[in-house]
């Protein structure tokens, strides 16, 4: 899917826990997340902090839109 | 009589016997003899081989920790001193598939010894892992079990006995390398018979077959966040409460669009998961935690981003085959063109 999108001309960021995965399919922009039930959450948090975790994780996934990338690249941090 | 075979049989949770998707966390463990399907291998195997042990992890415990949890399996698998390894067979199953591949390619690495898994060829399993061990190819789903044993016994005793194989005739996915040998006519002569069966219009078989590469290139960066319209799209299966157009929760034969107008966070009132390949608990408890709607609304609000594109589309990434997967983004990429939407965050479980 996310190949589509980015054959579409519309830049695009994979958030997905297994990378290896999304690397095999080919998608260029790629966030790690928390894990496969609750990418962008983690249910052990309070709710502030959980909310606080999927912020950074989707400001990260805005950041990686913003980069200009020559091939795959996993933004960790 | 000669020792027969030891066998080590990786499988995950579900076919291990230990239970479904809330069962999926659960680390590796090991049991004596087989499990589950490994009852027909034994069968298939015959008195030339044992099986001494069957490894069983859960299947998100293995996506979400591959290099532990690799070690881990591989750990338990050398106390059995096998000869063979064969895992699953996984069908379609990603994450299954990924472990499957993952072991065995630990296994033959460390242990130097054969292994034999079976997969559906658009499992993403396949291409991490083909050039590196054998895969059976089987059906997409686990009623093409009856079918798969026998073809992945035979081979891995082949492999066990250290007999020549073939991937056409002992079914397994080619490996990419390259075998040489004297062919009764010459390059120029099979040449010209490919080309007059080719234009024939009659079936004719490559000797080299093209490799297949799709990637597409990656798009230019936004320059300015702060004007950009930005859409959420996810294979996480998350739809309106009450899942309206009855997406599947496996092999989806559809996608969804819908409206975010006036929504400022997902609840587990107003929204849910369709997706039928991972325990739906916290997704349904809260649906932000696959689509992060609330997020964005701030950031929206803060100008980080020029707007949140009203709509989001889903589907169900479980078991869907890559030519429906396409289609859907197709379908929804030309919208997002038309919507002139400048970026996508696009989520998967």
């Amino acid at each position: 899917m996310v190949k589509e999108i980015e054959r579409a001309g519309i830049p695009v960021v994979h958030m997905c826990t297994v990378v290896p995965i999304s690397l095999t399919v080919g998608a260029n922009r790629i966030v790690p997340t928390v894990a496969i039930p609750h990418p962008l959450g983690n249910p052990a948090l309070a709710p502030q902090e959980e909310k606080q975790l999927r912020r950074r994780l989707v400001q990260r996934a805005l950041v990686a839109l913003q980069t200009e990338v020559e091939g795959q690249v996993v933004f960790e941090k | 009589m000669t020792r027969k075979i030891r066998v080590v049989h990786y499988l995950n949770q579900f076919f291990g016997q230990i239970g479904g998707e809330d069962k999926a966390g659960m680390r590796p463990m090991d049991k004596a003899g087989h499990v589950g399907p490994g009852m027909a291998f034994a069968s298939a195997l015959g008195d030339q081989a044992e099986i001494v042990g069957t490894v069983i992890c859960g299947d998100t415990y293995f996506g979400e920790n591959m290099e532990t949890a690799t070690a881990e399996v591989v750990d338990l698998i050398v106390k059995y001193e096998p000869d063979l390894v064969i895992a699953g067979p996984a069908f379609n199953a990603g994450r299954y598939g990924t472990a499957c591949g993952a072991v065995c390619a630990a296994v033959a690495e460390k242990l130097q010894i054969p292994v034999v898994t079976g997969m559906y060829r658009e499992n993403p399993g396949v291409d991490m892992f083909r050039k590196r061990i054998h895969i059976v190819e089987t059906e997409g789903s686990a009623a093409g079990m009856r079918r798969a044993v026998p073809k992945m016994a035979k081979l891995a005793l082949k492999l066990a006995k250290g007999e020549p194989t073939d991937s056409a005739a002992d079914g397994y996915l080619t490996r990419g390398i390259r075998k040489n040998y004297f062919a009764e006519e010459r390059g120029s002569a099979r040449a010209v018979e490919m080309l007059v069966r080719k234009l024939g219009e009659q079936e004719f078989a490559t000797e080299y077959p093209m490799p297949q590469f799709d990637r597409v290139d990656p798009n230019p960066a936004i320059r300015d966040m702060s004007k950009a319209k930005i859409a959420l799209v996810t294979s996480g299966g998350i739809v309106p409460k009450g899942n309206p157009d009855h997406i599947e929760s496996s092999s989806a034969s559809k996608y969804g669009k819908y409206d975010l107008e006036g929504v400022d966070a997902l609840t587990a009132e107003s929204h849910q998961t369709a997706h039928g390949g991972y325990d739906p608990v916290y997704a349904n408890e809260s649906p932000d935690r696959v689509l992060p709607v609330d997020v964005m609304r701030d950031l929206e609000r803060e100008g980080s981003i020029g707007e949140l594109y009203r709509y989001y589309y889903a589907t169900v990434g479980n078991g869907t085959s890559v030519a429906n997967a396409k289609k859907y983004a197709a379908a929804i990429a030309k919208e997002l063109v038309e919507a002139e939407v400048q970026g996508v965050i696009l989520t998967s479980t």
